[in-house]
């Protein structure tokens, strides 16, 4: 395949980008999008010039590292007929003669790096307010000693699926990292083990949400649409629920 | 032994040096023309002697103490914050030590860990089905076949129920049955259901849990977290492990980082194949320039390709993808019956048939044999022509090039008819959905195809019982050291292994070494300033080649080397073969490797460059250890040496040891240094799974 991309290259986080074009002529379809990236940058090194740069490492939609803007859409979501992360969108889903853009998550919490990848250690440190569960290691009572029931522990797994990978950010208009701080909230809200903080964790991973720049949610539903994992959009509700719960009564700080 | 409890009290020698760990002095010894000598036998002297139900227990009281409030006053450096790094830092920071820590990707979250799928075992016995902490040794060291260290073994087996324990309280949400307690499942290799999972991401939900635990001590200030920072050099004074140069690579900057011990938890180096499961980013690095220092590298041939991987589709695929083992559970192996058939729709081909080889040549364990028997089998299968999917060219070791269809199905025919798809999706729904996208083909209709492919890496660097190294103060954990799995690691075992030594090992094991006086050090002393231009020296060289040809062009070739000579079947001429290529390809790439961009920057070429250095100089060691080792065990297969109907023959007269070993230095030898062996829990014997 015959395949046009226009990628925004950014030296560093005060420069100003582009996007610049680059032809590649001897695509294969069963390529991932990502080896069709590494065939770019051999071509690019073959002509001294610096290859493009992009995140990614486990390169099978489940570390989170990858995340690419194409075509507009966090993931290519809208040129995949299923849900899926950047590694994991292949070029079967293209055709002969496209053009594809190619940009990084833009949103005001997660500064550009260079090139493609961006800086998302904000969302670590929403779950250092209190995506976690307190327990010491060696302190924890027997596995059986407090049974779950099974759909809530289906819930709770679902939510923790999440990747962390910033899609959801990058969907949203409002660049709103909801749907991430949500999933967390609901993973653990769903398990007994979670209940003594539950309260307290939601207040403060809120207000870690806010701190770090990212913007508020107005339900727009971006997030959910593109989000590689299928975190439902309802999670955003639990955390309401949680949070207003909260604030009636004298948990947390 | 006196117990004592203040970092003051109880000197004694710093560290436990191996007994003898120094080379043969005089004229070395030519084991074997000119790829080896041969030094003085070593030992672990930190397992206590006498019943292996008590050992554990008893070097828990036995280790020197540090008293709480000394604890912030000691600095543990902490490289990898996968499940056996995360862990470790979240428990030393919850013990109260002052904990640096680092990570090459964007968050610990990202670690390969992450993509474990199938399961941990732990020797719960919740299925009521004959299991024990025994049987989980038993399990363990059969599985390895007789190539792991007893002691070992027998703490993993019994810290394995605390694992299970610890995760639940920390929110992993583990499969659950009706009932609201703990769903199992069977894995390779046994016949008790003692898995625990959480669908096909069991590894995710357990980094998650250990990330969570660790995220929680950087809020509470005793862990600094370094994310984007990459090891490229440890500091050694004075004999002990005293700190670590990383490099930024966000700005480039290369600084030394010191502490009172250091733990490399830096996974394994499957990535030597450049095609493997491993992730992009996984290296040997830290590993290799421990080793350059001073750390014996343990069993460096031990490698396991697993069974169930996608196969490749063509020469521009930068990664294998595996399927998880648990699928041999209900899928079913098999290959056409006739090489005539193999490019048939495998629909089209009647029971009678096809050949579902595992079934028929290991009937009690049928297709939960073993992954290095799995493997074997699919290669031969293969190479008699009755492989599937595409044919793609191959070159064999006499240079003759031919046409081979490298698959084998695994199909879910009979599972979907008995129980219905729905129940199918529920166990698989995310492997089946992975197969799909990668594939372009839908598993619910028609047969996966998997091939073998490198996974995972049993070799490490050496430690003793308490996880050190042959360098006092530097500690190696989970797929990093070599210790549990012997030849072979069985399925749901990595996981279960990087968590005993992270949140259980060596946060009771360090402090005996941490109770310990050392002399004060810091970022100007002499040896680490010396580290650091060392490390500065090496990035102006790569960058001042600027040959021809790019980074990952050496890496593939090298690959191509590793996978036909050192992969699934070895041979005494083709280790040789492989040995004087990549000698070759390393001065090739000193002298023609072309790295683009700074070094004062972002620069994932310059990143890549370092691993793939450090790749060139393992590779070789693998191919010597493979190449010494005159006897198949596990994952390494000597052709020279298997029983009559084709399985594994060990040589237990010759080779029942450890094979650790010292670097030489650049223009010498590979020392080897041979820790023996001793079986008194299990009798030794040749493994069977007929």
């Amino acid at each position: 395949m015959r395949i046009t991309l226009r990628v925004w290259r950014q030296a560093d986080r005060n420069s100003p980008g582009g996007l610049k074009t680059y032809q590649l002529t001897d695509v294969d379809s069963s390529m991932s999008f990502l080896e069709m990236l590494d065939l770019l940058n051999e071509e690019l090194t073959a002509r001294d010039e610096e290859p493009v740069a992009f995140d990614n490492d486990c390169r099978e939609g489940i570390c989170g590292m990858c995340g690419i803007v194409i075509n507009g859409a966090p993931h290519g979501r809208y040129n995949s007929p299923v849900a899926t992360t950047t590694c994991q969108l292949h070029m079967r889903s293209f055709h002969d003669g496209d053009v594809i853009d190619i940009e990084p998550w833009k949103a005001g919490a997660f500064p550009v790096i260079k090139d493609l990848v961006v800086d998302r250690s904000a969302f670590d440190r929403i779950i250092q307010a209190g995506g976690y569960i307190s327990v010491n290691t060696g302190a924890a009572p027997e596995a059986h000693s407090t049974p779950a029931p099974k759909r809530q522990a289906d819930q709770a797994f679902d939510n923790a699926t999440c990747i962390g990978c910033g899609a959801c950010v990058a969907a949203c208009p409002n660049g709103a990292g909801m749907l991430f701080t949500a999933a967390k909230i609901t993973h653990l809200a769903r398990l007994p083990q979670g209940q003594p903080e539950r309260l307290r964790r939601v207040k403060a991973m809120v207000a870690a949400h806010d701190e770090a720049g990212f913007g508020g949610c107005t339900n727009i539903g971006e997030c959910a649409a593109v989000c590689p994992k299928s975190i439902p959009l309802a999670s955003i509700g639990q955390l309401n629920r949680d949070l207003i719960h909260s604030l009636f009564t004298g948990e947390g700080k | 032994m006196a117990v004592t409890e203040s970092p003051a009290a109880g000197p004694k020698p710093a560290g436990a040096k191996p007994a003898g760990s120094k080379p043969a002095s005089g004229p070395k010894p030519a084991a074997d023309e000119a790829y080896w000598a041969v030094g003085d036998d070593i030992a672990d002297d930190k397992a206590p002697g006498g019943p292996i139900e008590g050992q554990w227990q008893r070097r828990q009281f036995e280790a020197h103490l540090v008293n709480p409030s000394n604890r912030r006053k000691l600095t543990v450096i902490i490289v990898g914050t996968g499940l056996a790094g995360g862990a470790a830092a979240a428990s030393l920071g919850e013990a109260g030590y002052n904990v640096e820590a680092f990570c090459y990707q964007d968050s610990p979250r990202r670690a390969h860990s992450i993509a474990a799928q199938g399961g941990i075992n732990a020797a719960k016995n919740y299925r009521n089905d004959n299991d024990s902490v025994y049987r989980l040794f038993y399990d363990t060291v059969k599985g390895g076949d007789y190539r792991a260290r007893e002691s070992n073994v027998y703490r993993l087996a019994e810290i394995s129920p605390h694992i299970i324990d610890q995760c639940v309280a920390q929110g992993v949400p583990f499969a659950r049955e009706y009932g609201g307690l703990l769903d199992n499942r069977s894995f390779g290799g046994v016949q008790v259901q003692r898995t625990f999972y959480a669908r096909g991401q069991t590894g995710q939900q357990l980094l998650i849990g250990a990330y969570q635990a660790l995220e929680r001590q950087i809020e509470a200030g005793t862990v600094q977290m370094h994310n984007r920072h990459e090891m490229v050099e440890l500091i050694v004074a004075d004999g002990r492990a005293r700190g670590i140069v990383t490099r930024d690579m966000v700005t480039g900057q290369i600084e030394a980082q010191m502490g009172d011990a250091v733990v490399l938890a830096t996974g394994g180096y499957g990535n030597v194949f450049f095609l493997s499961t491993n992730a992009m980013g996984c290296n040997n690095t830290a590993a290799w320039r421990a080793h350059r220092k001073g750390a014996y590298f343990g069993n460096p041939c031990y490698t396991q390709i697993h069974p169930t991987c996608i196969p490749v589709h063509g020469d521009t695929q930068s990664k294998l993808t595996l399927m998880s083992e648990s699928l041999r559970n209900d899928g079913r192996i098999w290959v056409p019956k006739k090489a005539a058939d193999a490019a048939k729709d495998p629909r089209d081909i009647p029971e009678a048939d096809r050949d579902y080889y595992l079934e028929r040549i290991y009937p009690s364990f049928g297709n939960l044999v073993p992954r290095d028997i799995a493997s074997r089998q699919a290669k031969y299968m293969c190479d008699e022509g009755r492989g599937v999917g595409p044919a793609v060219t191959e070159v064999d070791a006499q240079g003759v090039e031919r046409q081979v269809r490298r698959g084998v199905y695994l199909d879910f025919a009979d599972v979907i008819a008995r129980l219905g798809q729905a129940t199918v999706a529920a166990r698989y729904g995310n492997l089946f959905d992975m197969y799909a996208q990668i594939t372009g083909e839908n598993p619910y209709e028609t047969p996966m195809r998997i091939y073998p492919a490198v996974h995972y890496t049993m070799g490490g660097l050496w430690v003793d019982y308490d996880l050190m190294s042959s360098i006092p103060g530097l500690y190696v954990v989970g797929e990093a050291n070599f210790s549990d799995h012997g030849a072979n690691r069985l399925g749901a075992s990595a996981l279960m292994q990087g968590l005993s030594d992270g949140y259980f090992v060596l946060p009771n094991t360090i402090n005996d070494y941490l109770a310990q006086p050392r002399p004060p050090i810091d970022a100007e002393a002499a040896e680490a300033k010396a580290a650091v231009a060392q490390a500065q020296a090496r990035v102006d060289q790569l960058l001042a080649i600027q040959g021809s040809r790019s980074v990952d062009s050496f890496h593939k070739e090298l690959g191509h080397i590793m996978w036909e000579y050192c992969g699934m079947e070895r041979t005494e001429a083709g280790l040789k073969t492989a040995i004087a290529k990549i000698r070759q390809l390393r001065q090739q790439f000193w002298s023609d490797v072309k790295v683009t961009g700074r070094g004062d920057d972002f620069n994932q070429a310059l990143e890549r460059a370092g691993r793939v250095a450090d790749f060139l100089e393992l590779g070789e060691l693998m191919c010597v250890d493979a190449l010494h080792r005159r006897e198949s065990c596990g994952g390494h297969f000597r052709a020279e040496s298997q029983t009559a109907d084709g399985e594994a023959l060990r040589h237990d007269d010759e080779f029942l040891y450890v094979a650790a070993w010292e670097f030489g230095g650049d223009d010498d030898l590979p020392v080897l240094h041979k820790e023996p062996l001793v079986y008194k829990a299990i009798e030794l014997k040749q493994r069977s799974y007929k």
